[in-house]
């Protein structure tokens, strides 16, 4: 019998188990299902308790979650740190990346100790941090300055927290980087900064393209950090649904969560094409 | 090196400073509302040890401890299937197992408090599961002594420390999955044939191979999952009501409501002291692990 077994499953194809199979699956559902009831229930047709009883289809939630301005401004808040902090996320990245993988100098292992610190230390020491520095020192940027700049100080937190990950994304297609290619430009009579804006930029190009998509969906994502160094009118749209969730239920929290959803859907597709688009090239 | 500047220069202003702040505030005291005065004082370091202090560290350790243990072993199977998979479904299975963890932490925790409330699905599903085993009851004529009780009881998850596990599984379970799949996917599968042509059993041959052979992945799997459990603040804030308060809960009130930064810097540092010694007793059992391999 047992043999007969294992005759049908061989010793490596643990996929083929019914048993494996079917824990795979529950996990699955496990990881799921939790998403799919909100974006099933943001369309649900409840004012009181959206999230208990079904009461017939409506999409009116969507169009509450599109003319609540205080949601509106929280969503293009977040969208714009996510842009800026990328910016300068990927930048500052690809310089730390570069520093790592050309040069060798005394202290570099602590250097990279450093570089991997805000990846592994908790979230809540740096939001914390963070936020005691931009108090008692004078970064003080007044609330009323205009847009893009009253968001000074949380774009200044993202940078910090993604500019890492980036780094190591780049690093990692850095380090297929082929150096003959560099020696033979610079025997064909290329300047350092040719070699550099010509054959090595190029190169890192995809690396740049999938750390920007993972600084982006970071920044999008953050919520401890944000909460603690945004003020009172510079909500985002995680800490504008970490307050609607503690005072109120409301259902417009399940349209615009499904908005989220979809947006972060969208860009791992995007980073999934460049990632595979990285492979092909290789 | 013209790039050195920039980088090392943004790490210790934004990343270094802010910390060696919080490192001084650690030693002062409040003097004022507003105020606080270093006077190099142990006692926001004592605090800590205040039995109520004690029992936030032991209650977090503990719900992070056994939140990995499960995460660990809802992977290993999961890990499995995917390691062992068509080179075709493979990246579609990882797919499957990565994409929640691109959906954002706070929409995700929220989706968990809708399921987990004590009218919310993951109750419909256990009252339709006692419907049934009751049902079955009656079937076979054990009907009239309520073996399961009288009626159906909501299992209540939010505000206890079983909902804050739930949550800490289902967020940081992708997390296990990845370092365990990588150390399966890089398994010489030739002694496993082996121990099966040897006669071993599938269950010998998994507890004797398989299980030391991935040993490494596990336990990656288990820092990085236990490491940013411990420190979680969304997940026990919202799912644990108040009630089933981690660390980070703790160090919020401080900064926020309770205006005790002293005291909340402490906390922060000694958070990130544990981080640390986790890290480092890692990073020196890998090493001893290596230099023996080497000998």
């Amino acid at each position: 019998m047992a043999r007969k077994r294992r005759d049908r499953a061989g010793p490596f194809e643990y996929s083929r188990k019914l048993s494996l199979r079917i824990s795979f699956l529950l996990a699955s559902i496990f990881l799921y299902a939790p998403i799919i009831v909100l974006i099933v229930f943001s369309f649900n047709n409840s004012r009181r308790g959206g999230n208990v009883i079904w009461k017939g289809f409506t999409t009116k939630y969507y169009g509450k979650a599109f003319n609540n301005d205080s949601l509106i401004e929280a969503f293009t808040n977040t969208l714009a740190i996510a842009f800026i902090s990328t910016i300068f996320a990927v930048l500052l990245g690809a310089m730390t990346a570069v520093v790592l993988w050309r040069f060798r100098f005394p202290f570099k292992p602590v250097f990279e100790g450093m570089v991997a610190m805000p990846i592994v230390i908790p979230e809540i020491c740096m939001g914390v941090s963070l936020a005691v520095f931009f108090s008692s020192f004078g970064l003080y940027v007044p609330p009323e300055s205009p847009f893009p700049l009253n968001l000074t100080n949380i774009i200044l937190a993202h940078i910090t927290f993604s500019f890492p990950f980036a780094a190591m994304i780049i690093r990692t297609r850095l380090s297929n980087f082929n150096r003959e290619m560099e020696e033979a430009a610079k025997d064909l009579g290329a300047t350092e900064f040719q070699v550099f804006r010509d054959i090595l930029i190029p190169h890192m190009k995809p690396g740049l393209i999938a750390g920007a998509l993972l600084a982006f969906t970071l920044s999008l994502d953050d919520f401890v950090i944000t909460f603690f160094t945004s003020g009172p009118n510079t909500v985002t749209f995680p800490v504008k649904v970490y307050s609607m969730v503690r005072f109120s239920v409301t259902p417009e929290i399940n349209a615009a969560s499904t908005i989220l959803i979809l947006i972060t859907l969208l860009v791992t597709a995007l980073a999934m094409r460049f990632q595979s688009f990285e492979e092909g090239d290789k | 090196m013209a790039f050195f500047g920039p980088t090392a220069g943004w790490l210790v202003l934004f990343f270094f400073v802010p910390l060696a702040i919080i490192w001084v505030y650690s030693f002062g005291e409040n003097i004022s509302l507003t105020e606080i005065k270093t006077t190099w004082t142990l006692d926001n370091y004592k605090r800590l040890f205040q039995p109520a202090i004690i029992s936030l560290f032991w209650r977090s350790l503990w719900l992070s401890f056994i939140s990995t243990i499960i995460c660990i072993m809802i992977a290993y199977p999961v890990a499995m299937v995917i390691a062992t998979s068509s080179a075709k479904a493979k990246p579609w299975l990882l797919l499957v197992i990565i994409l929640p963890f691109w959906t954002n932490l706070l929409i995700r925790t929220y989706a968990l408090l809708n399921i987990l409330g004590t009218r919310g699905r993951l109750n419909d599903l256990l009252e339709w599961l006692w419907n049934l085993g009751d049902g079955t009851l009656a079937l076979i004529g054990l009907g009239g002594y309520a073996l399961l009780g009288d009626a159906f009881q909501p299992v209540k998850f939010l505000g206890n420390p079983s909902g804050v596990m739930i949550g800490l599984v289902y967020v940081y379970l992708p997390f296990a999955v990845l370092p365990i799949y990588s150390s399966l996917e890089r398994m010489d599968r030739n002694l496993l044939e082996a121990s099966l042509d040897l006669g071993a059993s599938q269950w010998r041959t998994f507890r004797s191979i398989l299980l030391p052979l991935s040993i490494a992945g596990i336990s990656t799997a288990a820092i990085i999952t236990f490491i940013p459990m411990l420190g979680s603040f969304l997940i026990p804030n919202l799912l644990g009501r108040g009630q089933v308060d981690m660390i980070a809960n703790v160090i919020e009130r401080q900064f926020k409501s309770a205006n005790d930064w002293p005291f909340g810097s402490a906390l922060s540092l000694f958070l990130l002291y544990i981080t640390f010694i986790i890290l480092a007793v890692q990073a020196f059992a890998s090493m001893r692990k290596g230099g023996n391999r080497d000998g």
